[in-house]
């Protein structure tokens, strides 16, 4: 899950960047609205924490401006201002989610996931496809009922292919949930972690389409 | 009395009966004068009539009293007039039915009052030296009296009915003309307590204009003081609010982390959240001071070159590795202030130079132009130009903003040396990156 934190206090920001890695999640970190105009001009992001009060403006107006050009990227509102008419405000101008300042970091991580599986379009807070399950949370894997173990990145691409059973993730798609900018791409880092799924989980659980990238099985 | 409306009612009850009671007083006056004037020609005429009537040629012996009542008058003035008819020799020659049987007057002729039997009469007399003979006619003073007071009563009944009547009617006018008054009383009484639109006094009279555009403007004020309290509000919520969330962030990363170097981090990040927590407890501290106004203590001679060497001894630890220059010439500069409000100053300065200056910066203070200003300038990102007016705000934090700060500090300085009669002026250095804070003092001497 790649997740972009938009918030300009360095100590926090640093906080969430790090305590949402260790949640599984690929973070990208910036500190104003202009940053993160561009990283959501230049990337695919599955949820946006974003801070409301920025040293270059309001984080309520780059929300305003994404909802209105049409981006529906889930966004989760972090902010100090939580009188019931400023969270009022935050929704109704389409933000998913609301948390006030001091928040809890699993709640935030929790709200993180499920912000990312609205924006999914599904409810149900684990993936299921034949007898593989993954459970986001607890960022766990069961092969009909037998727990798997995974390391963190090649769950985050099982998670990937899972989403969509059946539909094609391109090789650079995969990257971009898995690293962050500032993170070195080996060339063949999704062919390893591919390769060790496959080990775990089945040969034939996940297909190479040649030229396109990988799928998951849609069902067994 | 604090009724607009019972003092009026007052005041207009009491100047309408005075002028009521004077028009009363005139008027009786002016009746009895005119009664007078009147009873006393009838008076005269009457004695004329009876002296006529007597036979010519002189008056013989007495005939005896003459018995007359002529008519029957009505009751209250019965027997108004009284006639006595005297030969020059001092004999009764008649007298009418009411009169009494001594002299009336003893005046030959003309007006006069007299007391006989003790009622008061008004008489008239005349003689006729042909005949002999001198008539007197009079009336009762009380009788007089009494006409002048029955048509004063006729008069005053009406009026006195009239009276309540008057104030029942000024006591609604007044009423009717203070309704502006009531209304905007009612429309000011059925505001929210946040309320702050402006009260509509187009239909206003012109004397309750001032009161409306008073209440507008200060409705105008108390706006833009919420305003500003919410921002203030906003910005320490969130200048408090963050450095939690940060702290908290940090601890729960350092309890999750596995990695131990990861754990250290976390650890240091916390360490550096709680500095900066407890300095913006001591700025708000510091500020609350200020904005109280409390009396610091007296003014006193300040060596600022000593004071400054204290500030940067006490700044020591958390600065190892930038550098602080002192102007020399700094010494003997010695300003009249309070010593409390300008270390308080001059620290927040020094702090700020030494909390954007790079690692490897020099935060210099020197001695400016005039010999009674000084400077602080650093090495680092300076403010933009657009945010140098805002930069004293509080909890303003522009676009370089550093871990440490607060968005308190300028505010506390520049209150500070506002309360000390200095003046701060902020610049950007024009010979590379770096702020300059100048400091002008009131009473400074070398």
């Amino acid at each position: 899950m790649r997740v972009l934190i938009v918030e300009d206090d360095p100590i926090l920001l640093d906080g969430l960047a790090i305590g949402l890695g260790l949640a599984g999640c690929t973070v990208d970190a910036v500190s104003g609205c202009a940053d993160a105009r561009l990283a959501l001009e230049t990337s695919k992001f599955d949820v946006v924490v974003l801070d409301l009060m920025l040293p270059d403006g309001s984080g309520l107006d780059l929300l305003k401006e994404k909802r209105a050009a049409g981006d529906l990227t889930p966004i989760v509102l972090l902010t100090a201002l939580d009188r019931v008419a400023d969270r009022v405000k935050g929704l109704d101008t389409g933000a998913d989610d609301y948390i006030g300042k001091p928040f809890d970091l699993d709640e935030l991580v929790a709200r993180v996931r499920a912000a990312a599986r609205r924006g999914e379009g599904r409810a149900e807070p684990r993936l299921k496809s034949g007898g593989l399950e993954l459970d986001p949370a607890r960022r766990s894997v069961t092969l009909d009922d037998r727990p798997v173990n995974v390391s963190r990145r090649e769950f985050a691409v099982l998670l990937a292919l899972a989403e969509r059973p059946g539909v094609i993730k391109s090789k650079t798609e995969l990257e971009d949930r898995l690293y962050g900018w500032q993170e070195e791409v080996e060339s063949n880092a999704i062919e390893v972690h591919i390769h060790n799924l496959r080990a775990k989980i089945g040969r034939d659980a996940i297909q190479t389409v040649r030229g396109l990238g990988y799928r998951l099985k849609a069902e067994r | 009395m604090n009724s607009l409306r019972k003092r009026l009612f007052i005041m207009l009850a009491v100047a309408t009966s005075l002028i009521w009671l004077g028009a009363a007083g005139w008027s009786y006056m002016q009746t009895k004068k005119e009664i007078e004037h009147v009873l006393d020609a009838r008076l005269q005429e009457a004695a004329r009539m009876v002296a006529s009537l007597v036979a010519d040629g002189p008056v013989a012996q007495s005939q005896g009293p003459v018995s007359p009542p002529v008519l029957q008058e009505s009751a209250s003035y019965q027997r108004q007039l009284a006639c006595q008819l005297w030969s020059f020799d001092g004999r009764l020659l008649a007298r009418s039915s009411g009169a009494p049987d001594v002299h009336m007057s003893e005046l030959p002729s003309g007006f006069s009052d007299s007391i006989v039997n003790g009622e008061v009469w008004r008489v008239y007399a005349v003689e006729d030296q042909a005949k002999g003979i001198r008539v007197l006619v009079g009336d009762r003073l009380g009788l007089r009296q009494r006409l002048v007071a029955h048509l004063i009563e006729g008069l005053l009944i009406p009026a006195l009915l009239v009276v309540p009547l008057l104030g029942l009617f000024i006591w609604a006018g007044i009423g009717q003309g203070l309704r502006p008054l009531s209304s905007l009383a009612a429309s000011l009484r059925s505001r929210g307590a946040d309320d702050e639109s402006h009260v509509d006094g187009a239909a206003a009279p012109t004397e309750i204009r001032p009161i409306i555009d008073a209440l507008n403007g200060l409705f105008s004020k108390l706006a833009t003081a919420r305003k500003h309290e919410r921002d203030v509000t906003a910005f320490a919520a969130h200048e408090l609010r963050t450095p939690l969330a940060g702290l908290k962030t940090q601890a729960q990363v350092a309890l999750a982390a596995a990695d131990p170097a990861m754990k250290e981090a976390a650890l240091r990040q916390i360490l550096v959240a709680v500095d900066r927590s407890a300095r913006l407890v001591f700025q708000l501290l510091a500020l609350a001071k200020l904005d109280a106004g409390l009396d610091m203590g007296r003014e006193e001679e300040v060596n600022v070159l000593a004071l400054i060497e204290e500030i940067v001894e006490a700044a020591k630890p958390a600065q190892r590795e930038r550098r602080v220059s002192l102007d020399p010439r700094l010494r003997g500069l010695v300003i009249r202030a309070n010593r409390e409000l300008a270390a308080l100053a001059l620290r927040n300065l020094h702090e700020n130079a030494m909390i954007y200056s790079p690692e490897d910066g020099v935060v210099q203070w020197g001695l400016g132009a005039g010999g009674t200003t000084i400077f602080v300038r650093d090495e680092g990102p300076g403010i933009p130009e657009d945010e140098l007016p805002l930069v004293t705000d509080r909890f303003f934090r522009g676009r370089h903003k550093s871990v440490s700060g607060s968005g308190l500090g300028l505010a506390i300085v520049a209150l500070a040396l506002g309360r000390m009669g200095a003046v701060l002026h902020l610049r950007n250095r024009l010979d590379g990156p770096g702020l300059l804070a100048e400091v002008r003092f009131a009473h400074a001497s070398r």
